[in-house]
């Protein structure tokens, strides 16, 4: 495929300008739904952590905070290397937005991984909810609660990593391989956005889970 | 007249249905006042400007600014009036006198279950006398049911796991209905049963033909013992519990600093949910009940509770 | 379809283009399309077929109904019934009704747009929509479920029979059906509007849909989080609902009507837009107060928040919390009160003509006017315990769903059919339909204002002998309306064969999808229009004359 010059224009778009401005307010509706969805959740665990408050802070300390903190950084990390990609693009440089897509992808990769180790642990350390939950616990009901919330949260949270990890990969490719977005930015600048919400996700996730009632 | 009335209101039995009744009939008189209203206009207007008519047809002038605040101020202040009225009528619904009979009431799937506080037990039927207010305490085994008397025009949903309050006081001796009206499950509609509102002399004459059971204090009493409650709640005993004496709405420090007031929901949870909350100055060493201990006989060991020590509120329940 | 005689029509000019309906004529051109107006065509389709399923469900209600024994069908059944009956109406016809058939054909038209912002996101919400319909219909045919419509936990997500998760999945997908078609809507009316026309130029149906699209995009991902929890309990027995397992059943119905009383204005504002063109069309005259309107169809939309509480009065919520729910809910039913002011106002000095969509939209002011009265009566905290849960509830939300949404999707789908299909319907028995649908529904619904002051619970199969002459009133009128509901699935569907070619603007409407021809091209213009002048740009005075020379 020969390299695009001009940006393609659908059909029901008069000019470039209206398609990005169209694209770019799609894509805040879309987190502004995003928002609610998990709006719902943090509402489900701020009226249980505070009717239970002393068996959610047992429960939280049985959390590996050492694997969220890591966490943490990874999604900031990546989050900061998408920010790159985004003026790479616009600087129309694609091998460097080829490769910084990569790097970002592979963070989120390895943010699923550490997460994987983690749920590993707590499967094998009976903390997920159901028939074989099991935690010391004075509350153990309302500590299951806080797990079933937890799973709950950081599972949906995974899921729009994954979904996250598989377009960037593909963007990538395209980038590097194709050269699609020549003087076409808008799509990288809205992967941009749909990460950076995901990471903003974890950074109030973060705290909610594994330091309430911390001390160390 | 009152055979429109009858077809088009329920019986008036409760000291609430007048009340009510008189903010219904104000909301029909101005819901009936408005759509007339509206009506007439609208006909008179398609009848006259119908296409072809012989009318005036100049544009009128001017803004309509001034008619629009008229007709969004008025509406928004009639409406304002009519809150307070049933918002005031609301507050009294859900304040119980002090002197009224504590029945408790268990919702189940597909029945009701009641329980006098003299220790007669009732199902799907409830016998009060007339003219004394009688205040319901429900909780539900399963799912949310809805203790709906039309007649006394109230309802409250009986909700698993807290204790609802519903109170009135019959006006009038009859038969009337209890609907259960938030959908349960498959027997939802079969899940009524009568209130029978009596004269103190004819309840007296049912109350004699009844078998007498011990008092549902007596009843609460004897659980406390035979369940081991007072193993631990009492003065002599080597572990450290509360005592519970005259502890009913009274504040309790909890452990983490804040204050509850020991109501029916507090005494429940802590046999329930012992950790919930935990008692400023105590060990959570108490065993849960969940599971074990039937609606019913949790309700007779909260009236013994209740029972103990310093209480205002005695007199109706002995 | 009918290309032929299409093109025989008189045009204002010759067609360069092929009508939207003559683009392709295979199943796939249909399937794969990502036209607005065809995807208009599909929705329209689809939801037919669930109204007809969800109108039987409510015929076996109501012939059940006839007798207080529950003899014609059982408990569990007549259960089953009511629960699939409110779910298919509620999301696979009332929500999507005016919003995705209407709407998907009319805002890009009226707008001056040649389709939506994201054609193909418009396509996929029509997929998304229809996987839940599986779902649903899945559900149906494998046993039903018996939750009723609002999914009450913890007897949803424990107690209840049936495939509750299979029918929460197909709400959860068609709910992301919704958020997708909102979103285009949105963008489009903000991005894509033709040059000059403003917002204070748009046609009140665009405000409604705005508006409508605003509490889809922003209430439908609680509704989708709440079934999500609710199923996930049901199938892993975890209880955050469950008190029995340490949840809290209030905080299911504090999220579920969070999104379920938006979902109300969800289904009468679009019903509210397709009135607002009506009746200025019908009268010649301009839209009284027309900014008014647009600000009372907002605050509508806002204050729509505000209220859900509302419906939990006697659910054991603080006395407080109810106290303000209670009056943000009259604060709510101001508005409302403002737009049937001014529809009245518009017919002052008008020139009306009677059409059977100026009776469907007279129809339409008449009954939100009772059903939204009716509101303030539950609005009312001491009324509203006796009647809660009782027909009253009932009656006042069909005379707003009913009474409000379907008449108006029926009336827009009369007045924009020639648009959509070139033909015009046959007016006599159309005006027939409309006054039989008007009586059946007043006399199917407005008994059971009285049931319910009477004291009669809803979803009871089996009730007291001394309810039973009201129902049996309201279900002959039941049937009334069952034959008003058949004679326009009938005579549109033989307009489309035999009807009268219709030209562009057989209404003499304003409006920019009455500029184009009907049914319009592929692209809607030949090109993009330039808007000078606000809408309903009518004149009675004009319009009396010309009929006077018209006589002459």
């Amino acid at each position: 495929m020969p390299d695009v010059l001009a940006v393609p224009i659908e059909h029901q778009f008069d000019d470039a300008t209206q398609q990005r401005e169209a694209a770019t307010m799609g894509m805040w509706l879309f987190i502004a739904t995003e928002i609610l969805l998990f709006g719902g959740m943090f509402l489900g665990y701020t009226a249980y952590r505070h009717a239970y408050p002393s068996a959610f802070a047992e429960a939280s300390r049985h959390t590996l905070i050492a694997f969220g903190g890591t966490n943490t950084a990874v999604l900031l990390i990546s989050s900061t290397v998408m920010a790159f990609a985004v003026r790479a693009a616009s600087q129309n440089r694609r091998k460097l937005l080829g490769l910084l897509l990569f790097v970002t992808a592979s963070l989120g990769v390895l943010f699923l991984v550490i997460k994987g180790l983690e749920y590993a642990h707590e499967i094998n350390e009976h903390l997920l909810p159901g028939r074989a939950f099991h935690i010391d616990a004075a509350d153990p009901q309302h500590a299951e609660l806080f797990f079933y919330i937890y799973w709950l949260m950081t599972g949906v949270h995974a899921l729009h990593v994954t979904i996250g990890v598989v377009l960037i990969t593909f963007f990538a490719f395209r980038a590097w391989f194709r050269d699609a977005f020549r003087n076409h930015d808008t799509p990288i600048e809205l992967l941009g956005l749909y990460w950076h919400f995901v990471d903003i996700v974890w950074v109030f996730l973060f705290p909610l889970i594994y330091m309430i009632d911390r001390h160390s | 007249m009152r055979f429109v009335g009858s077809f088009l209101f329920p019986e008036s039995a409760s000291n609430l249905a007048p009340n009510v009744d008189h903010i219904y009939l104000a909301l029909l008189a101005l819901s009936t006042a408005i759509t007339i209203l509206v009506l007439v206009v609208a006909l008179f207007f398609c009848i006259r400007y119908r296409r072809g008519s012989k009318a005036d047809r100049t544009p009128p002038k001017g803004t309509p600014m001034r008619i629009e605040i008229t007709w969004t101020l008025i509406p928004l202040l009639i409406f304002l009036g009519l809150f307070f009225w049933a918002a005031e009528e609301f507050f009294a619904m859900s304040r119980p006198p002090a002197d009224a009979t504590e029945i408790y009431v268990v919702g189940k799937q597909w029945m009701w279950k009641i329980q006098h506080p003299d220790g007669r037990r009732e199902i799907n039927e409830l016998h009060i006398p007339v003219g004394r207010p009688v205040k319901l305490v429900m909780t539900s085994e399963d799912v949310i049911h809805d203790f709906f008397v039309p007649d006394f025009r109230t309802k409250q949903d009986v909700v698993p796991g807290r204790y609802t309050t519903e109170w009135f006081t019959p006006t009038k001796p009859g038969k009337y209905h209890i609907f259960c009206s938030q959908y349960c499950g498959t027997d939802h509609s079969r899940m009524v049963g009568w209130v029978y509102v009596m004269e103190p002399a004819e309840h007296a004459r049912w109350l004699q033909r009844q078998p007498a059971p011990d008092s549902l204090v007596a009843q609460g009493e004897r659980a406390f013992h035979s369940r081991g409650c007072s193993g631990c709640h009492v003065q002599s005993s080597a572990i450290h519990a509360p005592l519970l004496d005259g502890i009913f709405g009274k504040p309790v420090p909890l452990k983490d600093g804040s204050l509850v007031i020991a109501d029916e929901q507090y005494l429940r949870d802590s046999i329930l949910l012992p950790n919930k909350q935990i008692a400023a100055g105590y060990e959570p060493l108490m065993p849960t009940f969940q599971g074990q201990i039937s609606e019913e006989e949790l309700n007779a060991i909260i009236a013994y509770l209740k029972s103990l020590g310093d209480q205002p509120r005695q007199e109706g329940e002995r | 379809m009918t290309t032929a005689t299409l093109q025989a029509a008189p045009q204002p000019r010759p067609l360069t283009k092929p009508t939207y309906l003559a683009d392709g004529k295979t199943i796939r051109s249909w399937l794969l399309t990502t036209d607005h107006k065809r995807i208009a065509i599909l929705y329209m389709i689809s939801i037919t077929l669930f109204f007809f399923i969800g109108g039987a469900a409510a015929t076996m209600m109501r012939l059940e109904l006839l007798t207080p024994q529950g003899d014609l069908v059982t408990s569990e059944t007549y259960n089953k019934l009511f629960t699939i009956h409110g779910v298919v109406m509620v999301w696979f016809f009332l929500i999507p009704s005016i919003p995705t058939v209407l709407g998907n054909f009319l805002v890009p038209l009226m707008i001056g747009a040649r389709d939506v912002a994201f054609p193909k996101l418009n396509l996929a919400s029509w997929y998304l929509f229809m996987a839940g319909g599986a779902f649903a219909v899945f559900s149906i045919i494998t046993g039903g479920v018996d939750t009723g419509w609002t999914f009450y936990t913890p007897y949803s997500s424990t107690y209840a029979n049936g495939h509750v998760i299979a029918m929460a999945t197909g709400i959860f997908i068609a709910g992301f059906g919704s958020i997708a078609t909102g979103l285009n809507f949105i963008v489009t009316i903000h991005k894509m509007r033709a040059p000059g026309l403003t917002w204070f130029r748009l046609p009140m149906f665009i405000w409604t849909i705005y508006t409508t699209s605003l509490i889809l995009v922003l209430a439908t991902p609680v509704l989708a989080i709440t079934l999500t929890l609710m199923a996930l309990e049901r199938a892993f027995g975890v209880g955050i609902f469950n008190p029995a397992m340490g949840g809290d059943p209030l905080l299911f119905q504090h999220l579920f009507w969070f999104y379920s009383h938006p979902a109300v204005y969800i289904m009468i504002l679009p019903g509210m837009g397709v009135v607002s063109e009506l009746i200025p069309c019908f009268a010649r005259k301009q839209m009284f107060g027309y900014r008014f309107v647009a600000y009372a169809t907002v605050a509508i939309g806002v204050f729509g928040f505000l209220v859900w509480g509302h419906h939990m009065f006697v659910s054991s919520q603080s006395i407080y919390a109810g106290m303000i729910f209670s009056i943000l809910s009259f604060a709510v039913s101001v508005p409302s009160a403002i737009k049937v002011f001014n529809w009245t106002a518009t017919l002052y000095k008008g020139s009306i003509r009677f059409q059977t969509p100026m009776l469907y939209a007279l129809g339409f002011v008449g009954l939100f006017t009772i059903g939204g009265l009716t509101g303030l009566f539950l609005a009312c905290l001491a009324v509203d315990v006796h009647v809660h849960d009782t027909y009253f509830v009932i009656a006042h939300f069909h005379y707003i769903m009913v009474g409000g949404m379907v008449m108006g999707y029926l009336g827009g789908l009369h007045f924009w059919w020639p648009k959509i299909t070139g033909r015009l319907y046959p007016e006599r028995l159309a005006k027939l339909s409309a006054v039989t649908i008007f009586l059946g529904f007043n006399l199917t619904f407005f008994p059971q204002f009285i049931l319910g002051y009477l004291g009669m619970p809803r979803r009871y199969p089996v009730y007291a002998p001394e309810f039973q002459v009201l129902n049996v009133f309201s279900t002959a009128g039941a049937s009334i309306l069952a034959v008003g509901y058949v004679l326009p699935l009938a005579y549109l569907l033989w307009s489309l064969r035999w009807g009268r070619v219709a030209g562009p603007n057989p209404w003499q409407a304003t409006g920019l999808e009455w500029t184009t021809s009907s049914p319009p091209p592929t692209d809607n213009f030949e090109k993009t229009p330039i808007v000078t002048e606000g809408p309903y740009a009518y004149d009675a005075q004009a319009a009396e004359a010309e009929l006077e020379a018209g006589h002459a």
